[in-house]
């Protein structure tokens, strides 16, 4: 069992998650930033590896990762940054990131390297369920990682399930269709969306994502799911010149 | 077919639809539907109707003799320059709104570079009075201007993408972005044979019309339906496809594809894809794209604002690797000077992006037999101020 799984077993409600772009603000910011995510409170934490063509991403996270870029960041750089992580973070790490990079530094390289570190988990929006399933996932499973999957308002039944049974820690349930870095959607077709997902009594935990960015829409999501998470608003934060020490007040003004 | 897709919308390892899950029900509905519709008998009668009498099809084959005396065999251009809208992108364009109309879909989005594209797709929609967005990166609406405002007179609201490197693939990524926000009512008609599964496969078949009609007509004026070469310029590669299409299963056919070569394959400016790129994934298709060490996709240059992509569609990257096409390159300034050539020997003005394939024509010994098809996949009035520049007229 990995921490991820860890956690879903022993807290069920109110998860917070913050995301955040490796090497951004700074190239050497990744791990003081999670070790003051840890601090203030956040339950789990995405590292996002930033991707020169990042589609499912809005404005605020694709200018993190140009700058990040720009920085220097590489999966080679990320790894050897992380590789002391665990010695200050002990909450559960996902990567997060689009699947080019990691073709190219080799999936079982990746998951193999992943592990090492101390990940717990994977988000790759644009890997497919069935190169995923057919290619990947011994990778995954021989590293104790988890694939985390995305659901959106439009995914069917037959394939929510089919999600469901290739989950093993939590299903990442997209408030809209949308990029990141929206608004959350709180009209009637949204709740219904919800609840006919929880009425599906899927076996895996659900996080929402996309649109969180506030205590309001935070409250919201966790009627819904066993937690939510925080992407734009908090990458905005790190552009400001002192965002290590805002991060407490931005964790409390979500969950407190 | 041999060399086609198969049913996991893969070309050998290429291929496939890597795409994030807020794009698979679009991507999902079309898979299902886009052979059900286009093999449909009303369907292949309103674009046969459209491609005559809109279009202006068939393209002649015309029997370049001065070109044919200079480099010793039987030349053919396949004359896509005469199209409706002055290219190749119209043959894709009027297959896809059909098949959007189908779909019951009510906006059409597309990204363009050097804006032929989107003037194909501007045009389609005003004939079916469909709303029309089309995303192009700012640095190409600067040089591309004419082609905006032909974009903006035909009904077309053009929007600018301002991210990366503000080109080409930028606005391909905008335009996803725009498809995600947007599931259910907008069609994406994507220019050329790339993208995630069926996108590859859709086009190349409504480019497929350029080689069923040179079959046709070679053997019309040739006695034989095949050649010996088949050439065409490649970016994406959908005139290339096209062209290419119906000659696949005819193994004796050698298929020349022209990459943009830039200032030179190893200047450091340059599109010339199998040379220097690699496997990945790229707008949802595993293929050959350039890219950095570290996955990161390289923006390429060409004075061809059509040929400046990073990537290949996936056939190409499957027909490369299996050695079915050869894949060769031409720098800017060989390409210029082919330009002129044909615009002197023939009357014709060449598209920039066309004008590559015609200058490999020096680089290859042919027989005096030999039959050679290329095509001319656009005319090059947008190209003018290029051309004018270059050679200071």
């Amino acid at each position: 069992m990995n921490r991820l799984q860890n956690l879903f077993k022993n807290k069920t409600n109110n998860l917070l998650s913050i995301y955040f772009t490796a090497g951004y603000p700074e190239l050497n910011s990744t791990v003081a930033i999670a070790e003051a995510l840890e601090k203030s409170g956040a339950d789990f934490l995405e590292i996002g590896f930033p991707y020169s063509d990042p589609v499912a991403d809005g404005p605020t996270i694709q200018h993190s990762s140009e700058i990040a870029l720009e920085n220097g960041m590489t999966l080679h750089v990320l790894f050897e940054q992380l590789k002391d992580l665990r010695k200050t973070v002990s909450i559960p790490i996902l990567l997060m990131g689009y699947v080019n990079p990691i073709v190219q530094y080799g999936v079982e390289s990746f998951c193999k390297k992943a592990a090492e570190v101390g990940v717990d988990g994977v988000i790759v929006p644009d890997l497919p369920m069935y190169e995923y399933e057919a290619l990947y996932s011994k990778y995954f499973i021989d590293n104790n990682l988890s694939n985390i999957f995305l659901v959106t308002p439009q995914t069917t039944e037959d394939r929510i399930r089919k999600i469901d049974e290739l989950s093993n820690s939590f299903i990442y349930l997209l408030s809209s269709s949308s990029i990141t870095g929206g608004s959350l959607d709180v009209s009637t077709g949204i709740e219904d969306y919800y609840k006919r997902i929880k009425a599906m009594q899927l076996k895996n935990p659900m996080i929402i994502g996309f649109g969180i960015s506030n205590k309001t829409n935070f409250d919201k999501a966790c009627e819904y799911a066993n937690g939510a998470i925080v992407g734009s608003a908090f990458v905005k934060l790190l552009q400001d010149e002192d965002y290590l020490s805002k991060i407490p007040a931005f964790i409390k003004s979500i969950k407190s | 077919m041999k060399y086609g897709v198969n049913d996991l919308g893969y070309y050998g390892d290429f291929g496939g639809a890597y795409i994030p899950e807020m794009l698979y029900p679009n991507v999902e509905e079309l898979r299902q539907q886009y052979l059900t519709i286009i093999e449909d008998p009303a369907f292949k009668a309103e674009f046969d109707d459209l491609m005559k009498n809109y279009v202006g099809r068939p393209s002649p084959l015309y029997h370049a003799k001065r070109y044919s005396e200079k480099y010793g065999a039987n030349i053919f251009f396949k004359r896509e320059d005469l199209n409706h809208t002055g290219s190749h992108k119209i043959n894709n364009a009027i297959g896809q709104i059909l098949l959007a109309k189908r779909l019951g879909k009510h906006r059409i989005i597309a990204e363009t570079g050097a804006g032929q594209h989107g003037v194909a797709t501007a045009t389609v929609c005003a004939l079916m009075g469909i709303e029309c967005i089309v995303y192009m990166g700012e640095i190409d609406m600067q040089r591309q201007a004419p082609n905006v405002s032909r974009m903006k007179m035909l009904g077309a609201k053009v929007i600018p993408a301002t991210s990366g490197s503000k080109t080409l693939k930028d606005a391909t990524n905008e335009a996803l972005r725009d498809w995600i926000a947007n599931p259910v009512d907008t069609h994406y008609i994507i220019g050329s044979v790339v993208g995630p599964y069926p996108y590859p496969d859709m086009v190349a078949r409504f480019q497929s019309i350029i080689s069923s009609e040179t079959k046709k007509q070679l053997l019309e004026k040739t006695g034989n339906e095949l050649p010996q070469y088949v050439m065409a310029c490649v970016g994406g590669g959908s005139n290339a496809m096209g062209m290419f299409y119906h000659f696949l299963d005819d193994e004796n056919v050698k298929l020349v594809a022209v990459e943009a070569a830039g200032k030179g394959v190893d200047s450091g400016h340059s599109a010339a894809t199998t040379f220097l790129g690699r496997e990945g994934v790229l707008h949802g298709s595993r293929t050959i794209l350039m890219q950095t060490d570290d996955g990161q996709v390289i923006e390429p240059y060409s004075i061809s604002a059509g040929l400046d992509y990073p990537g290949i569609g996936p056939q190409h990257a499957y027909l490369y690797k299996i050695n079915r096409a050869q894949y060769v390159s031409i720098t800017d300034d060989e390409a210029l000077q082919a330009g002129l050539l044909c615009s002197q020997l023939e009357g014709i003005i060449p598209a920039i992006e066309t004008a590559h394939a015609l200058a490999y024509l020096e680089k290859i010994q042919f027989k005096k037999d030999d039959n050679v098809v290329i095509c001319i996949s656009g005319r090059g009035d947008k190209d003018l101020d290029t051309y004018i520049k270059y050679f200071g007229f």
